[in-house]
């Protein structure tokens, strides 16, 4: 990044997410005061009142650097990414959403009707008598109101613009960021396209015993009681970490935990999902060879959400997207 | 290689058993339009002189990093077009064949289809595969030339003296104090019925005397590791505690001996000595004192045996040694034991005395046997007037026992009973059977001469009871045949017992990593197409151990073993299909899930943390590529890359 | 026009490739619109090779290797079985037909059932219509 005389000028913003992300950025704690030495928030709306028309006003790249959390679920988001795209030097996916989709982009597997029913009408905890729904236009009071589009599926950031950095994790560990951050600091990046976090998966990092691998068995690690030494997987319990990219320490398999893969996969892999399809495959020991798929159909029967196993948050960029319908017959576009 | 690939695509008339069909002018014509394809001809036959010089000219002259012959089945000519590319200064990896005839044109006729458009697509996907081949030599390696025979059995006898007579150093390695195995114990042999021992000793003298050879009985093996080419063994020379070269066979340290226990040569039909011989041909020809059975050694509570000897050649300081050897070949020869009488309930076998199993019954029938080749019984040495013989005692029997045919039992049988019938020619024999197997030559003939003129009365039938009464064994049964029930006084009931692997088997496989099938016997790489060799490299099997079967097969099998190994060890280098899996290091995380699927045990984690290849283990399946998470194991010349190109070149239009 | 689909097939090189080129040799006639892709071993058959497939725009996949017992590689096939048996209960979760993709163990003597195998593949893909990844993948 060249040298200018002015400090950082830094935006933040987020799409569809919960939150979190933001408030990861403040888990830096004390350490966020050397950001800001360094730094001018120029764009924050979470944290500080700016309005997209101060965005609108920026010179192309004229922020220096944003992060970027929550995916793409509505035209808003879009919109707003590609406005800071344009005034953005380097663009930053921050967190798991940003990255892949996150846990919003698992509503992929409903379509944009469901989705409104589950959240307003079908809700128990919502109360809602006429079923009411948000409108992109509606009447009120003689005039219209005008709300986002709410897109059939939801995108990572990547699937709208272009994304120099990504951070990821769900939220990113203050320490990821803190480096990502002296990375900047002393201008001492990755090539652009890079993922700021281990190059290695979870299980490089994990100082769990693994044995040959085999599972002839999944449990869900409330069933069983679970050896703190061992491998989770040897375990029969579905731990992501092997097609998961490092840099969080294990943190959830240290804790006991099956790792979700919220840090996505590893550089050579583009479906973290299909992956483990394809590892666990290579792992299921189940019955005489002969009665494989017999016993399999056992197994997989005390899988009960795959989807959610396996995609909990890269649904939104995996091959499969998410759900389509092939009820046949149904014309070639 | 640097810069874009160019590729050549050669496309083959076969006469009309491609153009009749594909139009191969115009595959010429619209595959120079495919990305990298810089070259591209027709012809009437690629495989001609005029044709593979077409392609050696044009790899020359159009300076092609690659080809593509589209034409028949690689079965057929990949290795002469790949010869063709080295001939041209490629790498023959650097070829690939384009099957467009058997999986094309000859199956896509007048009814219908589009062979030419899908000629095209099989062409472009070659193409997008050969662009990104590598070249690749095939992986040496040295490899010791010494081979480990595990059992001396007659099928690692025959086994060890095949190896040894090709050249090749040989350690045979049997537990027991003798060589010989089960084949010692058998009186006469079918069909032919020549005498066991006459026939095996030789053997086991030419075994002991060949200078290749170095018999290490009454030892075991204790560990292995390595691979093909270079296992590193321990085995464990347990102590005799008697000289070899020392001891003269007199036998007075036999004579001395207060200790009497089970003879297992007799199959427990005579007692022996805590110090003995096996029987008096044993090899090595000494004497072994079995500590099991011997008042005790450490204190000394009993020094007959040693004060008696005049040859000095007992030692009670002896202990076991150790002894570690390199070896390129692995011959797992184990045999068999007959199925544990504890197991069987259902004929008084272990309760009634006159209730036996085969392989006693070959005893008695021995003149070496307890009753010097007559048929008396056990309990009181009477000669049965009456003798049932039991086939498939448990044997195809999945539900109670076992459920394997033991293969050689309708045999033996009827050997026993032909042979009781020329030892008692008054008395009665009767077989029940299941069905009769005599696949063998001419086995079916001794089968009928034993009904015929032997007059052995066979009865289809299991056996539903047998029991003691009077005296008498009393055996009843159903017969099949005339469908009525059969009810016999027996004065010895003989059972064909049915034959598990010995205990060696499931040691072995461990030390070896083989695998074993459900009824215990050796899994062997390929049940028909290579039948001796395990998925171990370098390891084979011969004899009962991979399954049941008789003499001759099991001789068959020792050679055959050895001919895979001298195969192996007389190779200069071990070489080896570089199709392999390699791993890139910086993406692999070390999770270790490629290492227990891998079926040659070829992969491990190293100490670095890192999936290793051991390329001479390598079969090349690729299976571990696809289960490898990260992608960090990839298989030569079928990357991820490369089949997700083949992919959408096949399906574009 | 009559919907044809597009199919791509991958053959073990051991067994189904060789039991093709039998199909072949007895000149058994069958529907053109299955490409063959030959590997070493259904074993190194990805899971994602199938779902890029249908991004290509692929209407139905088959993977066809070695009976049970007798792979080439010993295990390979009983991988493939498995990613396949985990490969359909993830497409059904994602509203694939699980139909679309076959499995089938085809030896080197059974030319006539390769060539059953396609018949009936292809015609069974006729019936279900195109498949739901109907734009061809972008690609960068």
């Amino acid at each position: 990044m060249q040298e200018k005389e002015n400090k950082l000028k830094v935006g933040a913003y987020w799409a569809s997410s919960c939150g979190g992300c933001d408030v990861a950025l403040l888990g830096l704690h004390e350490r966020i005061l050397d950001l800001l030495e360094g730094a001018d928030i120029a764009f924050w709306p979470a944290a500080t009142d700016f309005k997209y028309e101060d965005l609108k006003s920026y010179k192309r790249n004229e922020l220096d650097i944003t992060f970027f959390n929550g995916g793409i679920r509505t035209s808003e988001n879009e919109e707003i990414a590609k406005l800071l795209r344009e005034k953005t030097d380097l663009l930053v996916a921050y967190g798991s959403c940003a990255h892949q989709g996150g846990i919003p982009g698992l509503a992929n597997m409903s379509d944009k009707s469901t989705v409104f029913d589950t959240v307003y009408r079908d809700n128990p905890s919502t109360y809602n008598p006429e079923g009411t729904v948000p409108l992109e236009r509606s009447e009120f009071n003689g005039g219209e109101l005008e709300l986002p589009a709410f897109n059939e599926r939801v995108k990572n950031l990547e699937g709208v613009v272009k994304v120099d950095y990504t951070v990821p994790g769900c939220p990113p560990p203050p320490e990821l960021t803190q480096n990502f951050l002296d990375l900047i600091l002393n201008d001492d990046l990755p090539p652009r396209g890079s993922v700021v976090a281990g190059e290695k998966t979870v299980c490089d990092e994990c100082n769990r015993e693994w044995n040959k691998k085999s599972i002839d068995e999944f449990h869900r690690p409330q069933e069983i009681e679970i050896d703190l030494e061992k491998c989770l997987l040897d375990q029969g319990i579905i731990c992501m970490g092997p097609v998961t990219r490092s840099g969080c320490d294990a943190s959830c398999p240290e804790m006991n935990l099956p790792c979700k893969g919220c840090f996505g996969p590893p550089s050579k892999v583009d479906d973290q999902g299909a992956e483990m399809l394809n590892s666990l495959a290579s792992i299921l020991q189940i019955g005489e060879e002969g009665k494989a798929l017999e016993s399999e159909e056992n197994v997989l029967a005390n899988l009960p959400d795959p989807i959610g196993t396996f995609y909990s948050f890269s649904l939104a960029n995996s091959i499969f997207g998410g759900k389509v319908e092939d009820g046949g017959n149904n014309e070639r576009k | 290689m640097t810069g874009k690939p160019r590729i050549g695509v050669f496309i083959c008339h076969c006469g009309e058993n491609i153009a009749g069909t594909v139009d191969v002018s115009s595959l010429a014509e619209e595959i120079i339009d495919y990305e990298d394809v810089t070259f591209s001809t027709d012809y009437e036959y690629m495989c001609s002189d005029p044709g593979q010089n077409k392609i050696k000219e044009a790899i020359e002259d159009e300076d092609l990093t690659g080809v593509v012959v589209a034409a028949c089945s690689p079965s057929m000519h990949e290795d002469t077009f790949r010869k063709v590319a080295e001939s041209a200064g490629l790498n023959r990896y650097q070829c690939e064949i384009a099957n467009i005839r058997e999986q094309c044109s000859w199956v896509h006729g007048e009814d219908g289809g589009s062979p030419t458009k899908k000629a095209l697509k099989i062409i472009k996907g070659t193409v997008e595969k050969v662009k990104r081949n590598i070249p690749m030599e095939p992986v040496e390696r040295e490899h010791s030339d010494k081979c480990l025979v595990i059992g001396g059995g007659i099928a690692g006898i025959q086994a060890a003296l095949d190896v040894a007579e090709a050249g090749n150093e040989v350690i045979l390695v049997e537990k027991e104090p003798t060589i010989g195995g089960h084949m010692a114990q058998l009186s006469e042999t079918f069909p032919t019925l020549d005498c066991s021992q006459c026939i095996l000793t030789p053997k086991m003298v030419e075994l002991n005397q060949n200078l290749n050879i170095e018999l290490m009985a009454y030892s075991e093996v204790r560990n292995v590791s390595g691979y093909v080419g270079n296992y590193e063994v321990q085995i464990e020379r347990k102590p005799t505690y008697v000289d070899p070269d020392a001891c003269n066979l007199c036998g007075d340290c036999e004579d001395v001996c207060p200790v009497e226990v089970r003879d297992e040569f007799n199959q427990g039909l005579t007692t022996r000595k805590a110090i003995n011989i096996p029987f008096s041909q044993a090899i090595p020809s000494s004497y072994t004192l079995d500590t099991e059975a011997c008042l005790g050694l450490n204190p000394l509570r009993c020094s007959e045996c040693a004060d008696a000897c005049d040859a000095d050649a007992v030692d009670f300081d002896e202990s076991s040694e150790f002894v570690e050897e390199e070896f390129g070949a692995i011959i797992a020869a184990t045999g068999y034991n007959l199925y544990p009488k504890e197991e069987m309930g259902e004929y008084g076998y272990g309760k009634y005395d006159d209730v036996i199993d085969g392989l006693q019954f070959e005893r008695l029938l021995s003149a070496t046997g307890p009753t010097e080749g007559e048929v008396r019984r056990p309990s009181d040495g009477k000669v049965p007037e009456n003798v049932v013989f039991i086939q498939c005692s448990g044997s195809r029997d999945p539900e109670n026992h076992n459920s394997c045919c033991s293969k050689i039992c309708c045999m033996y049988t009827a050997k026993h009973a032909k042979l009781y019938k020329e030892n008692v020619p008054d008395g009665n024999a009767y077989v029940f059977y299941i069905d009769i197997r005599a696949g063998g030559k001419d086995y079916e003939e001794f089968i009928q001469d034993v009904r015929e003129e032997d007059r052995v009365l066979y009865l289809k039938g299991k056996v539903s009871k047998l029991k003691e009464i009077d005296g008498k064994l009393r055996v009843w049964g159903l017969d099949e045949i005339s469908g009525e029930r059969v009810e016999i006084d027996a004065d010895l009931v003989v059972l064909a017992q049915s034959i598990v692997p010995s205990e060696g088997a499931s040691e072995t496989s461990q030390e070896l990593n083989l695998n074993l099938g459900p009824n215990g016997f050796y899994k062997e790489a390929h049940p028909k197409l290579r039948p001796v060799e395990s998925l171990t490299g370098g390891v084979f099997f011969a004899g009962v151990g991979q399954g049941p079967k008789d003499i001759p097969d099991s001789v068959s099998q020792g050679s055959g073993a050895a001919a895979k190994a001298i195969d192996l060890l007389s190779k200069p280098t071990l070489s080896h299909d570089p199709q392999v899996v390699e791993v890139e290091e910086d993406l692999c995380s070390g999770c270790g899930i490629c290492v227990g699927q891998c079926p040659y045990d070829a992969l491990e984690v190293n100490s670095r943390e890192v999936a290793e290849v051991n390329e001479i283990l390598c079969e090349g399946c690729g299976t571990c590529s696809s289960g490898c998470p990260t992608n960090a194991l990839s298989l030569k010349n079928l990357t991820d890359e490369q089949l997700t190109e083949m992919i959408h070149a096949t399906l574009g239009d | 026009m009559d919907f044809e689909p597009k199919l791509v097939g991958f053959l073990c090189k051991w067994c189904s490739s060789a039991g093709a080129d039998l199909a072949g040799v007895s000149r058994k006639n069958y529907p053109s619109n299955l490409i063959p892709i030959t590997v070493n071993c259904s074993g190194r058959i990805d899971v994602s090779y199938v779902v890029r497939a249908f991004h290509d725009g692929a209407d139905g996949v088959l993977i066809s290797g070695c009976h049970p017992g007798d792979c080439h590689y010993n295990s390979g096939n009983y991988k493939a079985w498995r990613r396949v048996a985990l490969l359909k209960h993830v497409l059904e979760e994602f509203g694939v037909n699980p139909d679309r993709v076959k499995l089938k163990w085809i030896s080197a003597t059974e030319g006539e059932k390769f060539a059953q195998t396609i018949k009936g593949f292809t015609s069974e893909i006729k019936e279900l219509g195109p498949g739901p990844y109907n734009d061809a993948r972008e690609r960068e």
